[in-house]
């Protein structure tokens, strides 16, 4: 009876999104060529700028990093039937906690820094989630527009912490002072230099090992702990999760506290990777980001993992575009990054159903029917 | 001889001919070359298991799917059916299964939409008030034209969808499950009511599953398996035992033979249960019974009158207002223990609607297994789910229940809703519940496995457990129960044992009339 309207597994998480992947490029370079520029020329120099050096592979590296904390952080959400669209506020106080714990610790070991940095991202992060996933659970106020405006008060908020509260006395940028040595996440040329191997300096780091790993960890959480079954009845079924004995409401909070504290992970990225201070907006939009990373990937850490790729990709190749071609700014980039997002995530059901007959009509002649 | 009575040349011209109609959805052959000739002035029955492709048809002859091949005749001429009102132009008229009323229009307004008859509603509304008042005279169909429909009973507002599609000038109706929804009182009524439209002229098509409605009313029967149409026979010439084998492909028992029950101390006690629903009516009114080990207690009742939210309080989804649940010396509901914690005290539930509640669609088979027992500690180890303890007893459940395919890994929503039943009540069963609530046993379940469902509860009882079964079917409720309870509006209005059950006195009760005083 399913059979119809089914697509086999590697055409569903391979074909499609490549094929959604080439539209976008498509209309992309239609945009370019409108612009009076060579598409296939701001092709390469895109391909060139995110993977053509050391110094291109490590900054989309770094950039990839962000994007796997923040989809990473929506899909575990998501799995609960919960769309958090607050990985950029969570992120951004999630910073806060990790700041405030690597300032305060100062020069403390390094195994007692990062630790704790760690744990007070992932705790701030959370706890800001915590709210709208109370307000959901308790109250009925809807998901969406509760991460959305929680965004805004994280903005104001942190503008207001650093501008006011947390600025290093005398100095005119919203910034704090530099974290001490200790709570720096080492950087990979240096991490690859002590076995032997040369990279160019980039602000490619640890972190994303770390990104790595959390990725794994949300694969077994997700598909091979009981909790993550009760996530994923909830997320699909929630008439069905109570009638297994799963309270929804618990479910709900419990999902966005994870999905929190893992948005809260750019920080050790962005902060003690990079900036080695807290520094005004600095998740810069991959919370957003985020969303697509996950839409993409299809919730899954593999995926996600391969999109945040495309999309550090995507970001260091379209600085490097807007560099070079003086027809295409920044804000063209952007556009390009917008297709992609809007074919593979918002409008990925636009080709599913020609796809889907199309494959149909096919394995209906093939004879192995 | 009435006005209207076609001509004889003209009678012998079947009303509806389809030739030859071939559907294919994706990899699924839903119509398999059907042919079909229903004839002027008849009640026709179409029978057949869920996915035996009935309805396919009946949306190609509506015109909601087009065939791939074949063609449909209507009084002799090949006719497109492109969309629904192709089909209203050309006389059919369909009563569906969930009927397409306005709750809150009046009957007269519901009537007319769609064919108001020009910008202002008034002359429309004139015009159709006469005509309606006529049909209501030709074919004996009152109904109470202001009314509000929310307001009329169930059976009135199947009468309503009749009216619509006659007003619209329908020769050919379809009814799709007609009596799913009505008491076996109001099933009578309905089919008097299609008595007379077929000796006035009208064609009558009546898709069901149940044999009793065929032998009942209908005049020749097509029998579909698998999409194709295996059988079409005079009704007269027939029986429901040979309808039951054509349409399952082997013999079936239609009846599954079971000793008398030796009840012993109750497992279960509900006492004064009151339950509200969030706009504060009462849905359960103080209803007190026990459920004993060792019987099968049927709770019987028309859908809708409180035997849903009995059932899911019993379960612990739905909380009460008020009243007591015991079982093991235990207060279910001062202790507020939600299912899972039931389920540990040995109360196990199959719910009424499997796809809303009972599996999660999107899962695979051995994932909805541990459904409600995910915390069990042979499905872990460690912190981790051990994925192959859990296919192991996937298939254990799969072969002791004959689930088919037995594919632990299949998706849920690929089996049939037989077998997906069988697999949710095995689920229940392996659980070793002292005390089964059983919701719909066999609803969307093909006579095959109804035959081994109900084997496996009575099995259950005479292992000394305690069943409740709520079914809206009577049919399962007489098959299946020791002793029955029927519902109205929400009270137990009757108890009976299973031994003075009859259908009609089940009836009356289900229409809310109190059981004579007991003498």
């Amino acid at each position: 009876m399913t059979a119809a309207g089914k697509l086999p597994r590697w055409a569903e998480f391979a074909l499609l999104p490549l094929i959604n992947l080439v539209v976008a490029f498509v209309l992309a370079g239609g945009i370019v060529r409108l612009l009076g520029e060579n598409p296939w020329q701001a092709l390469r120099l895109l391909v060139a700028g995110a993977a053509g050096s050391q110094d291109a592979i490590g900054y989309t590296l770094y950039y990839a990093t962000n994007f796997i904390f923040t989809g990473l952080a929506v899909a575990i959400a998501y799995h609960a039937g919960m769309f958090n669209i607050g990985a950029e506020g969570q992120a951004y106080i999630g910073g806060l906690g990790m700041g405030l714990a690597a300032l305060w610790l100062g020069d403390a070991s390094r195994w007692v820094v990062v630790p704790l940095a760690i744990l007070a991202g992932a705790g701030f992060g959370a706890a800001w989630a915590f709210v709208p996933a109370w307000l959901q659970a308790r109250r009925g106020s809807h998901i969406v527009i509760t991460t959305i405006m929680f965004n805004f008060i994280a903005s104001a908020l942190m503008t207001y912490l650093l501008v006011n509260v947390l600025i290093k006395p005398g100095q005119q940028s919203p910034e704090t002072r530099e974290f001490g040595a200790h709570a720096f996440m080492p950087a990979m040329h240096a991490v690859l230099a002590k076995v032997g191997l040369t990279f160019a300096p980039t602000p490619f780091n640890f972190a994303f090992v770390l990104s790595l790993i959390a990725a794994l960890l949300v694969w077994i959480f997700v598909w091979h702990t009981r909790w993550g079954y009760a996530f994923r009845v909830t997320g699909q079924n929630p008439a069905a999760a109570v009638y297994a004995g799963i309270a929804p409401p618990r479910i709900i909070i419990g999902s966005m506290l994870l999905s929190g504290a893992l948005a809260g992970g750019l920080g050790l990225n962005e902060l003690l990777g990079a900036q080695h201070r807290l520094i005004i907006d600095f998740p810069g939009g991959a919370g957003f980001v985020g969303i697509a990373v996950s839409l993409m990937g299809r919730n899954h850490p593999v995926g996600i993992v391969a999109a945040a790729l495309l999309f550090g990709a995507l970001y260091q190749g379209g600085s490097q575009l807007a560099f070079d071609l003086p027809k295409i700014n920044r804000d063209m980039v952007v556009v390009i990054q917008g297709l992609v997002i809007l074919f593979c995530g918002a409008m990925e059901n636009l080709l599913r159903a020609p796809l889907t007959r199309a494959w149909a009509r096919f394995a209906r002649t093939a004879p192995a029917e | 001889m009435p006005p209207g009575t076609p001509a004889p040349a003209l009678a012998e011209i079947p009303a509806l001919e389809l030739r030859g109609i071939d559907k294919r959805f994706g990899s699924v052959h839903a119509n398999r070359a059907v042919n079909l000739s229903v004839a002027r002035g008849s009640v026709h029955g179409l029978i057949g298991e869920n996915g035996a492709g009935k309805s396919t048809l009946m949306n190609i002859v509506y015109g909601f799917h087009r065939a791939d091949a074949g063609e449909v005749l209507v009084n002799g001429h090949a006719t497109n059916l492109h969309a629904p009102h192709d089909a209203i132009a050309a006389g059919i008229g369909m009563v569906h299964q969930h009927f397409m009323l306005v709750e809150n229009f009046t009957v007269l307004e519901n009537v007319i939409l769609g064919v108001e008859g020009g910008a202002l509603l008034a002359a429309g509304l004139a015009r159709a008030r006469t005509e309606l008042a006529q049909l209501a005279r030709d074919y004996a169909l009152e109904v109470p034209l202001d009314e509000t429909v929310a307001d009329l009973p169930v059976g009135l507002q199947q009468r309503i969808e009749i009216l619509k599609a006659l007003y619209r000038r329908a020769d050919i109706l379809v009814l799709d499950e007609p009596t799913a929804v009505l008491t076996p009182q109001e099933a009578d009524a309905l089919f008097a009511m299609l008595r007379r439209l077929r000796d006035e002229g009208k064609s009558v098509i009546l898709v069901t599953h149940k044999l009793r409605e065929i032998m009942a009313v209908t005049d020749r029967v097509t029998v579909m398996r698998q999409g194709a149409v295996v059988a079409n026979l005079a009704t007269v010439e027939t029986s429901p035992r040979e309808l039951a084998e054509k349409m399952v492909g082997r013999p079936v028992l239609l009846r599954v033979e079971k000793a008398p029950a030796q009840p012993r101390e109750p497992l279960l006690s509900v006492r004064a249960l009151e339950v509200r629903d969030r706009f504060g009516v009462a849905r359960v009114k103080q209803a007190s019974f026990d459920v004993c080990a060792g019987e099968i207690v049927g709770v019987a009742g028309v859908s809708g009158n409180g035997q849903s939210e009995l059932l899911e309080t019993l379960a612990g989804i739905r909380a009460p207002t008020s009243g007591a649940i015991l079982l093991g010396g235990r207060d279910l509901i001062a202790e507020r223990l939600d299912p899972r914690a039931r389920r540990k005290l040995g109360l196990a539930h199959v719910p009424e609607d499997r796809l809303r509640m009972g599996v999660v669609a999107s899962f695979s088979a051995e994932d909805n297994v541990i459904l409600g027992y995910q915390d069990r500690p042979s499905y872990r180890r460690g912190a981790l789910l051990h994925h192959r303890a859990i296919r192991a007893e996937c298939e254990k459940m799969m072969a002791e229940h004959d689930v088919r395919p037995p594919s632990p890994r299949l998706r849920i929503t690929a089996f049939s809703g037989g077998n997906q039943q069988k697999l949710v009540l095995a689920r229940e069963i392996e659980s070793a519940p002292e005390v089964l609530l059983v919701g719909q046993p066999t609803r969307g379940v093909d006579i095959g496995a109804i035959e081994f469902i109900h084997r496996r509860l009575i099995a259950l009882r005479d292992a000394g457990k305690a069943l409740l079964v709520v079914s809206v079917e009577l049919e399962e409720i007489l098959a299946l129960a020791d002793r029955i309870l029927v519902m109205h509006a929400g009270e137990i209005i009757g108890e009976v044992p299973r031994a003075e059950a009859t259908e009609e006195r089940l009836g009356l009760m289900m229409a809310g009339v109190k059981r004579e005083a007991d003498a």
